[in-house]
């Protein structure tokens, strides 16, 4: 019953000073799905994110994420996970084969699994002629392709996707969540942050965070059942505008 | 002659070219959006128009200034809130405010009746570093700096980007009040769903206009019928829809996916059969009308088709 669960946290509580970013928060994320992770700016999405990829301790709590325990194995985490958001990804200056090579490097691939990896990922995404290409002059879409492609490099069970589709062209973002279908097809999990509602809709289940804690959980479908909405959009005001208007200047 | 004018506008960076030929008219009062993914040139063309880059063939002009020759006069009656946060994150929320009063030679209390409805809200955090401000209350002290001095254009450059759903429609409820009082607002946004709030668009993508109009105008110019399917699982009945006989092209909008369709070959009562003689149960097929976000895609696909 427990490994069907590949994110499992119970009263995660991360504080700066006086500041309580999350505040004893409890759920899981079960194998296969696509978790949206939603809430408002200064939320605590961004701080619960980081204690899940190991890059920050609870302040209070515990958990595991794909069994490595988040406050004693984060350097088995960070291993096992996959990591990509909009505003950093790849390095713009490397060309195509140079990135791969620099990130399966860092996720500890040797020099025979990378050279298969590399041929690997570019022959899946069609990207042959462009190896020697610079990161920085490919278009936005395949820019994209490749740096999900690359998070997944090291072939984690799970991979976390901070903002993947900010400011990003409307056919390209579908042909990104359509690539995010796939992975999750070969039976990878998916946990992604967007502030685009529509995006939320194509989520197995969402949370939405306000000040610290999981105001909500659940599927679309039912979330919008539960508040009478036709829409994700909708559902995310209701509920994330209940915070309190003075908490909000705080966080980042 | 519009409050701005944009004609034949192109910038080149080294080989790249951020604007292609870019022209446009924005009348006095109203909000103008500039819709467009990131490198689409948006932020370039605020630059251009706030005078602070040449560019290198044609004209633009602000209330009649030239941005090249009369740059000085465009200055001064412009407010610009460029796409990175820039204010000064060290000084409190009242010094910056103050800061941006004193270098247009005046005081937050001469124009305190311009800003006071959205600095009311950050009047209680006065002393608090910007830095420290969540994103919300960020784009609203960088509005109040650039309404400080009374501009009668505003140029806002992504004022909502990585701004969560409850906050931008609180700062387009600010804008609507801007507007009210007759300043002119520029403003530039990737989300679709903002563009319906806009008096007039321009859709822009790889530094050219694609078209300009009022979203409802944009929206009946839209060519082939539309149907809006909703079922699961998502992704394989995309990939059937793609298939299917008519379907021009079908792309995921929320729980539903939209397929462009030519009337004259397909229609509900089609799709709905071979949808179910494909083994898809519990779905729904209704005709709908397009969005901005549907037109934006037909023209960025007919673009891109069009040029292969």
């Amino acid at each position: 019953m427990e490994c069907d669960k590949i994110i499992k946290v119970t009263g995660l509580t991360k504080r700066f000073g006086n500041f309580t970013a999350v505040d004893h928060i409890t759920f899981d994320v079960r194998k296969g799905e696509i978790f949206g992770f939603l809430g408002a700016n200064g939320a605590g999405k961004t701080t619960a994110m980081k204690i899940l990829c190991g890059l920050s301790l609870p302040t209070e709590g515990s958990g595991t994420v794909d069994g490595y325990d988040i406050r004693t194995q984060q350097e088995l985490i960070k291993r096992n996970i996959g990591y990509m958001s909009q505003k950093f990804s790849l390095y713009p200056d490397l060309k195509v084969w140079e990135n791969i090579r620099l990130f399966g490097g860092i996720y500890g691939l040797g020099f025979k699994e990378i050279k298969q990896r590399t041929a690997e990922m570019l022959q899946s995404l069609g990207m042959e002629d462009l190896r020697n290409e610079p990161v920085g002059s490919l278009p936005l879409g395949w820019k994209q392709k490749l740096a999900f492609s690359i998070a997944m490099v090291h072939k984690p069970p799970l991979v976390f996707l901070d903002e993947p589709t900010g400011g990003v062209d409307p056919e390209t973002r579908r042909m990104f969540w359509e690539m995010i279908y796939r992975a999750v097809g070969e039976g990878t999990t998916v946990f992604v942050t967007t502030h685009y509602m529509d995006e939320a809709e194509y989520c197995d289940r969402v949370s939405i965070m306000v000040d610290g804690v999981i105001a909500d959980l659940d599927a679309p479908d039912a979330l919008k059942d539960k508040y009478g909405v036709p829409d994700m959009d909708s559902v995310f005001r209701t509920v994330a505008a209940r915070r309190p208007a003075g908490k909000e200047a705080a966080g980042a | 002659m519009g409050i701005i004018d944009v004609n034949g506008i192109v910038k080149k960076y080294g080989e790249k070219t951020a604007l292609d030929n870019v022209s446009f008219s924005v009348e006095k009062g109203e909000i103008f959006g500039l819709i467009g993914p990131d490198g689409a040139g948006k932020t370039t063309l605020f630059r251009i128009l706030a005078t602070l880059l040449l560019p290198d063939a044609g004209k633009a002009s602000v209330e009649g200034h030239d941005t090249v020759t009369d740059f000085a006069a465009i200055r001064r009656s412009i407010g610009y809130m460029p796409g990175h946060f820039s204010l000064y994150q060290d000084l409190s929320v009242r010094e910056n405010l103050e800061f941006f009063a004193t270098i247009f030679g005046t005081t937050v209390e001469a124009n305190y009746d311009n800003i006071k409805e959205i600095y009311s809200q950050l009047e209680p955090f006065g002393d608090r570093r910007a830095g420290a401000l969540s994103g919300g209350m960020k784009q609203k002290l960088a509005l109040c700096c650039a309404l400080v001095h009374k501009p009668s254009v505003l140029f806002l450059d992504e004022p909502t980007t990585g701004v969560d759903a409850v906050s931008r429609k609180e700062f387009w409820n600010i804008l609507y009040r801007i507007r009210s009082g007759g300043v002119t607002i520029l403003v530039s946004t990737p989300y679709m769903d903002e563009a319906s709030l806009c008096d007039r668009i321009a859709l822009i993508q790889q530094g050219a206009i694609f078209e300009t109009g009022t979203p409802a105008g944009i929206v009946s110019e839209y060519p082939y019928g539309l149907l809006a399917v909703k079922g699961k699982p998502v992704y394989p009945l995309l990939q059937f829809l793609r298939t299917c006989d008519g379907v021009v092209n079908c792309f995921s909008f929320g729980s539903e996916c939209h397929a462009a369709i030519d009337s004259s070959v397909t229609g509900c009562s089609r799709l709905q059969r071979e949808l179910s003689g494909a083994g898809f149960r519990n779905f729904s097929v209704r005709e709908i009308t397009p969005g901005v976000e549907d037109c934006f895609l037909q023209l960025s696909i007919r673009k891109r088709d069009g040029m292969r």
